[in-house]
């Protein structure tokens, strides 16, 4: 016996070292010669260690993971000197003595082997052996004595999962046939890994990002590069203020618009903006500048066929609720028609976003640059709340926000949204002019 | 150019490459197929399809020959010739509208063909250089299906008088002496094209015997219909070079006698290799078996989603191997289960006459272990045969003597190329004799053969 050390050869141009990616041999094990020991992984490809001999493994260097230089030792190799040919040669079968039978009409056998021919035997299609330890035992059966089965009960085998080889035929000869390979499966031999019958999608659909869809990708992506976002999740107790904007939709004057809870919010935003002035404006990171703003230029994120939109609703300060419905409702339609002017899609100094139905239990928008704050509107959920003596049944909302940490700190964004709950929750507060 | 990017890429379009690429894009894989030379490849362009063209053209001229000689069928033809540039014109016809149809089915089927060679940068990467300029691929899959070329000789390169098979197909006058040097089925295919269409033909093979991988009892039946037609077969002989005093081939026989064969012609067909160069293949640096892209049972590579399939990969060099391998492939990659199962892959020799070989030959069958019967028939007791005046040959059935189930079947004769089919199904769906013989064969035609043959090897043949 001699020892055998198989270091990482030069794997490809320029790869110094690679990192060991699979690693089916362990110590002790019996490899043949151009079994797999171990694949390593370069920034290029995966490439397969090839065992150069027959031999018994005695020793691995790495591990799966890590990072080896070229030259480094991989595994070694207890190897017979010179025996392996021998070892094969005496494992396999001696030929039968066949008797042959008829040699009919004229047509006598020829008595000399020239040479068993290569190309057409079954022998010449013969699956290569899987690159694993070969486990001390018998010789692999001949590949000529593998399942007999049409093409068809192979294919369905394979489908199934089935190694044919497991399978009793009930055919002629022990021909293999479909509903043998659908007795073994409803016997429950099967492989379960491979028995469900899906097969893997290996589609990828390239799709070029174009138009408004990479314009938004950009500004998202400059966003969130440039500003440090924190986000703030607080619930609001919106009973009262449902029962008002039902009552107020049941008796409102024909011509005016149904009020969802935007309205509300858009108003109770303007008032609580005036004692947190600095959340209504806009930050030029170029000149280091901030600008507060003394309108308050709503922007509403409204999904569009095409994707997002934010129009604006400029100077809500200046609108009653219904006017803010008007106009949101509006602009809502003109973003989704295309027909929003550029205008009626610039200049906001905050924004709202709102999924409606599907506003979840809370989210961390993103900023619409260059504002400094976002107030995201969650969905409104009947939930038991304790209230000093009961659980009570109450329509709780989430105001998920986030805001430019650069500018706002922590302590002003919740006063903020704290003012902000305290005008929904007692919705006449938003509309008592202090 | 803009780079293109796609999931498959097929670089070659051969048989193998082509309906690879094909059936990937049945499979709604986005495909791209790389080709510098026509479509087609070697089997459409210079083999299997030219080649049948030319050798039924010169047994039509033979035909012709010999009803003239006198025809006990009742025939009168005089003075028989060949137009060879008007049978020239006819083959490329042929292959032009085939290769036509390749195009049609590719651009049907929606797969971007880039015209020049691809050259792989990576396992996923490949520059294309064209006359239009650079043109880079990036692909998730690569197959390689490069195909082969004709060996040449040591000492007697292509060129001049020496010529590869290529250039055999498409002699402008049927050259007066034509040496061919190898004895395997390309080169008695094309000797015995020309010999009948007049030249004088002398087969040079190195070895004691024709065809080396057919059984004799098969061969010696071309041994002796070449012998018939006046095709001289030196055997044990040795190409040693050009003579360059005339035209002439020197050749050495096994007894170290040099000989001088004058010749107009010398067609070099002594094998054919792995098509590597000029790919980009030493990049990938894949692991080779012999001399060529060494793959496993799925047609994988040593690197991963690089693939190869066809003549690249080795023998058996055939068209239908390609076809198979090249299917699969596609399947495999769109993730079905498969794997290269075939329990044959037929032969066929379209030599005079022609030998099909499918699974194990008697000896074959014996060294692989199995106890083995054989069943033959003749087509001499055929009525068939003898109505199209070629009863020489016979088909032969090898089975396992214990349970019957068939391991090869072959058979020497004309037009015994098209029992290729039945043989090939017999195998795969794992036949007995008995189902051979349980089958009804049509009457009156060449394949009731293969039925009593298996009566035969069962031991109750009716017409033997």
């Amino acid at each position: 016996m001699s020892e055998r050390v198989i270091i990482l050869p030069d794997v490809g141009e320029g790869i110094a070292e690679a990192e060991i990616a699979e690693l089916p041999v362990k110590v002790g094990d019996l490899v043949r010669e151009g079994d797999t020991l171990l694949s390593v992984m370069t920034d290029k490809a995966t490439v397969e260690i090839p065992s150069p001999a027959e031999g018994r493994v005695t020793w691995i260097g790495p591990a799966i993971g890590e990072q080896v230089a070229v030259g480094s030792e991989l595994v070694k190799l207890d190897v017979a000197d010179g025996a392996a040919a021998k070892q094969e040669a005496s494992d396999a079968p001696a030929p039968k003595a066949a008797p042959s039978a008829i040699a009919a009409s004229g047509i006598k056998q020829t008595g000399a082997i020239d040479r068993p021919p290569v190309q057409t035997t079954p022998e010449a299609s013969r699956p290569r052996e899987g690159s694993r330890a070969v486990p001390p035992g018998p010789p692999p059966a001949k590949a000529a004595d593998r399942p007999l089965a049409a093409p068809a009960v192979r294919g369905h085998a394979r489908d199934a999962g089935v190694d044919l080889r497991f399978v009793k035929g009930s055919g002629p000869a022990g021909r293999i046939l479909r509903e043998d390979v659908d007795a073994f499966l409803a016997a429950g031999g099967r492989d379960p890994a491979l028995a469900h019958g899906l097969v893997r999608n290996t589609t990828v659909e390239e799709i070029k990002i174009v138009g408004l869809r990479r314009r938004i990708a950009e500004r998202l992506q400059e966003t969130m590069r440039r500003i440090p976002h924190f986000s703030y999740v607080e619930e609001v107790d919106v009973t009262d203020l449902e029962a008002l904007r039902a009552d107020v939709n049941a008796t409102r004057k024909s011509g005016r618009p149904r009020l969802t809870v935007l309205p509300f919010l858009m108003r109770a935003m303007v008032m609580a903006l005036r004692e947190h002035p600095g959340l209504n404006a806009r930050y030029d990171d170029g000149s280091e500048t901030l600008f507060r703003y003394g309108g308050v230029h709503i922007g509403i994120a409204v999904q569009t066929p095409n994707g997002l939109m934010v129009p604006v609703v400029q100077h809500a300060e200046a609108r009653t609720i219904w006017d803010c419905a008007m106009e949101l409702g509006r602009l809502g339609e003109a973003a989704r028609q295309g027909a929003a002017k550029r205008e009626e899609l610039t200049g906001s100094t905050i924004t709202i976003t709102s999924l409606g139905a599907l506003g979840g239990l809370a989210s961390t928008p993103v900023i619409n640059a260059p504002e400094v704050a976002i107030v995201g509107v969650n969905k409104i959920a009947m939930r038991p709340v304790w209230r000093g003596a009961a659980f009570e049944p109450r329509k709780i909302m989430n105001l998920s926000s986030s805001f430019d940490h650069r500018i706002v700190d922590g302590w002003d964004a919740a006063q903020f949204i704290q003012t902000l709950r305290g005008l929904l929750e007692a919705p006449a507060k938003i509309f008592m002019e202090t | 150019m803009e780079p293109i990017s796609c999931s498959v890429l097929v670089l070659g379009g051969g048989p193998g490459g082509y309906v690879c690429a094909i059936r990937a894009a049945q499979l709604g894989l986005d495909t791209v197929l790389v080709e510098a030379g026509h479509l087609g490849g070697t089997c459409l362009n210079v083999g299997c399809i030219p080649s049948k063209a030319l050798i039924h053209a010169a047994e039509e001229l033979h035909m012709a020959h010999r009803i003239a000689a006198g025809s006990p069928i009742g025939i009168r033809v005089s003075d028989p010739h060949i137009d060879l540039k008007m049978t020239m014109a006819w083959k490329d016809g042929i292959v032009s509208r085939l290769r036509g149809g390749v195009y049609g089915l590719l651009r049907r089927a929606g797969i971007k063909v880039v015209s020049g060679t691809g050259i792989l940068r990576d396992g996923k990467t490949c520059i294309v250089e064209s006359d239009t300029g650079s043109q880079e691929i990036m692909a998730e899959h690569v197959v390689i299906a490069t195909g082969s070329e004709a060996v040449p000789l040591p000492g007697l390169p292509f060129g001049g008088p020496v010529v590869s098979s290529t250039e055999a197909l498409a002699f402008d006058t049927v050259p007066e002496r034509l040496i061919v040097i190898g004895g395997g089925y390309i080169g008695l295919e094309l000797g015995t094209a020309w010999r009948k269409l007049g030249a004088d033909v002398t087969v040079v093979e190195g070895a004691d015997r024709i065809l080396p991988q057919y059984d004799t009892e098969l061969t010696r039946r071309v041994t002796a219909r070449l012998g018939k037609l006046g095709v001289q077969v030196l055997l044990n002989a040795k190409a040693v070079g050009l003579d360059r005093s005339g035209p002439a081939l020197r050749i050495e026989g096994d007894d170290g006698r040099e000989q001088r064969l004058p010749a107009d012609r010398i067609l070099v067909t002594v094998g054919r290799r792995a098509r590597l160069a000029g790919f980009g293949l030493e990049e990938l640096d894949l692991r080779m078996n012999g001399g060529a892209i060494e793959i496993d049972d799925q047609c994988r590579t040593s690197m991963r989603n690089v693939w190869a399939v066809g003549d690249v990969t080795g023998e058996p060099m055939l068209e239908h191997r390609a076809v198979a391998q090249g299917e699969m492939v596609a399947e495999i990659i769109a993730g079905e289960r498969r794997s290269f199962d075939k329990v044959v892959i037929p032969a066929v020799c379209f030599t005079d006459p022609e030998i099909v070989s499918a699974g194990f030959s008697p000896e074959a069958a014996r060294s692989a272990g199995y106890a083995i019967k054989v069943g033959g028939f003749p087509f001499t007791a055929n009525g068939r045969a003898m109505t199209l005046d070629a009863d020489d040959g016979f088909v032969r059935i090898v089975a396992r003597a214990d349970n019957d189930v068939v391991l090869g079947m072959q058979a020497v004769g004309q037009s015994v190329s098209e029992l290729s089919g039945g043989f090939a199904l017999a195998l795969e769906m794992g036949a007995r004799l008995e189902d051979i013989a349980a089958t009804i064969h049509v009457h009156p035609t060449l394949s009731e053969c293969v039925r009593e043959a298996a009566l035969v090897a069962l031991g109750h043949g009716l017409h033997a």
